[in-house]
C-alpha cells in the first residue's frame, strides 16, 4: 500500500456560449418544379401541394461539397469578424462527404490554411447541425474549446436517383455555417437530443459501399448502383410533426420558455407540410417567425437549418439577437433542438 | 360515472360513433365537408385526402378513439368504411 498523496487531475471549467454569425452558400442554379416532373411523371401543383417545394437549388460541378462549406465558412468568419486561426474546433454536419475518410473538416482547414485546430465530422444527417450547435456549447461550457465552427453542407443531389418519385423533388444541395464563442449570458439554450432507431430504415442511403465494391469486382449480379437516398414519406410525417412537436417543446422547457417567448422558429426544412403541422401542434403565436425556405432552395438536410437563419436575418435585419428555437431531424431517425439568441448584427 | 372517449381507454365502439367521429376529423383535417363522406367513399379517390394528410386523420383518429393505427396499416385503409372497422375492431 503506498502512502503518497493521490495525484488529481486537473480540469477546464468554461463559460457560456453564443452563436457569433451564421454564413452561407447557395448554389447558383435554381431549379424550378418544371424542370424535373417530366422524369418523375409528376407535376408543379402535386409537389407544391405535398411539399410547399416550388424550387430548389442543385450545385454544378464546381460547386462541391468541400467548396460550398468552404465559402460559408468564409461567410461565416466574415460576419464574425474573425479569422480562421481564431478557431480552435470544426464540426461538419454531412451525409454527402464523397469520401469515406479523411473527414470534410480537416479538408476544409487545409484549403484555408489553418490546419490545426480540432476537427471531425458528424453523421446526424438532417438533425446534425443542431447536434453539432449542442457539442459546441458543451464544448465552449467544458472549457475544452473556445470558439467553434459548425458547418452543415450537403450535396444531396449526388446521392439522390433523378428518376425516384419519392424523393428526386425533395432534396438539395447547399451549406450554411455559424461560428459559436464564448458569452457571458446563455446564448444557447439545453439540447432536447435522442432518437427513434427502431425507425433507422425510414429514411435510407442504400446500397452499401461493400455492395458496390461486389458489383465493381463481379462478385454479385445484384443491381446495386450507388448510395443514394429513399425514405418512407408517410412515416416520416407522422414522426415528424408528432414527435418533433414534442420534442420541440421539451426544449423550449428545458430553456425555462415557452412558445409565447419565441421570436422566431426554425424547423430543418423538409416540408412546408410538416413545419406548419409542427406549428399547429405547438399552438405557436401568429407573431412567431417561421422559417419556410424550403419553398425555394428544397431540403438541404444538415445544410437547412443555418440556410434558413441566414435567410430570415438578410429579409429582417430586426430579427438579430432575437430568440430562436431549432429543432434538427432525420435519418436515425435522430433529432436534436435548443433554443438559441440568434447572432447580433455583423 | 360514463368514461369518455380518449387516449388509452378502449371500449366497444359502434360503427355510428365511429362514423360520425371520422366524418368531424376528415372535414377539420382535409376541409372535406363531413355530408360528402360516407361508408363506401374512397379516401384518395373519392375524397381527395392525400397521403399526408391520411396520417393526420389516423392520427386524429388514435386520439379520438384510443386505438392504435399502425404505419403499415394505413395504406390499407383504402375507403372511409375501411377505417371504420378497423377502428371498431381495435377498440373492441
Amino acid at each position: 500500500m503506498s502512502s503518497s498523496i493521490q495525484k488529481v487531475i486537473g480540469t477546464k471549467s468554461g463559460s457560456e456560449s453564443q452563436i457569433l454569425a451564421v454564413g452561407s452558400y447557395r448554389p447558383k442554379r435554381l431549379v424550378p418544379n418544371s424542370e424535373i416532373v417530366d422524369r418523375i411523371e409528376s407535376s408543379d401543383e402535386w409537389i407544391q401541394q405535398r411539399t410547399g417545394i416550388e424550387s430548389r437549388r442543385f450545385a454544378d460541378e464546381n460547386e462541391t461539397l468541400l467548396e460550398m462549406a468552404t465559402w460559408a465558412v468564409e461567410d461565416a468568419l466574415k460576419n464574425a469578424k474573425l479569422a480562421i486561426t481564431d478557431i480552435d474546433t470544426l464540426i461538419v454536419a454531412t451525409i454527402t462527404f464523397p469520401f469515406q475518410a479523411p473527414s470534410a473538416a480537416t479538408a476544409i482547414l487545409q484549403k484555408l490554411g489553418h490546419p490545426k485546430a480540432a476537427a471531425f465530422d458528424i453523421n446526424a444527417a438532417c438533425a446534425g447541425f443542431c447536434y453539432g450547435v449542442s457539442m459546441a456549447h458543451d464544448f465552449i461550457k467544458a472549457g475544452t474549446s473556445k470558439t467553434v465552427l459548425v458547418v452543415g453542407a450537403e450535396k444531396i443531389s449526388d446521392f439522390t436517383d433523378p428518376n425516384d418519385r419519392a424523393t428526386a423533388f425533395i432534396f438539395a444541395d447547399g451549406a450554411g455555417a455559424v461560428v459559436i464563442g464564448a458569452s457571458k449570458d446563455a446564448g444557447i439554450g439545453p439540447v432536447e437530443w435522442g432518437s427513434d432507431a427502431d425507425s433507422r430504415d425510414a429514411i435510407l442511403m442504400n446500397p452499401s459501399w461493400i455492395d458496390v465494391r461486389d458489383v465493381e469486382t463481379q462478385l454479385t449480379k445484384a443491381g446495386s448502383k450507388w448510395p443514394n437516398i429513399s425514405q418512407e414519406g408517410q412515416k416520416v410525417f407522422r414522426w415528424a410533426v408528432f414527435s418533433m412537436s414534442k420534442a420541440a417543446d421539451k426544449a423550449l422547457e428545458a430553456a425555462g420558455l415557452t412558445v409565447d417567448d419565441l421570436d422566431v422558429f426554425i424547423p430543418h426544412q423538409a416540408n412546408i407540410r410538416i413545419i406548419e403541422s409542427m406549428a399547429k401542434e405547438m399552438n405557436m403565436p401568429d407573431s412567431v417567425v417561421i422559417a419556410d425556405d424550403i419553398r425555394t432552395n428544397g431540403n438541404t438536410s444538415a445544410a437547412s437549418i443555418p440556410l434558413a437563419m441566414d435567410a430570415l436575418l438578410k429579409k429582417d435585419p430586426e430579427l438579430h439577437g432575437k430568440l430562436a428555437l431549432l429543432i434538427g431531424y432525420g435519418a436515425g431517425l435522430v433529432y436534436a433542438g435548443q433554443v438559441v439568441k440568434l447572432p447580433p448584427k455583423p | 360515472m360514463i368514461n369518455p372517449i380518449g387516449k388509452g381507454i378502449t371500449m366497444a365502439l359502434s360503427q355510428a360513433d365511429v362514423l360520425a367521429g371520422i366524418k368531424e376529423i376528415v372535414e377539420e383535417v382535409a376541409g372535406i365537408p363531413a355530408a360528402k363522406i360516407e361508408l363506401d367513399k374512397n379516401f384518395t379517390d373519392d375524397l381527395e385526402v392525400d397521403s399526408l394528410s391520411m396520417v393526420e386523420v389516423v392520427v386524429a383518429c388514435e386520439e379520438r378513439f384510443g386505438v392504435k393505427i399502425p404505419d403499415e396499416k394505413v395504406t390499407e385503409l383504402a375507403t372511409v368504411g375501411d377505417a371504420v372497422n378497423f377502428i371498431v375492431n381495435a377498440a373492441a
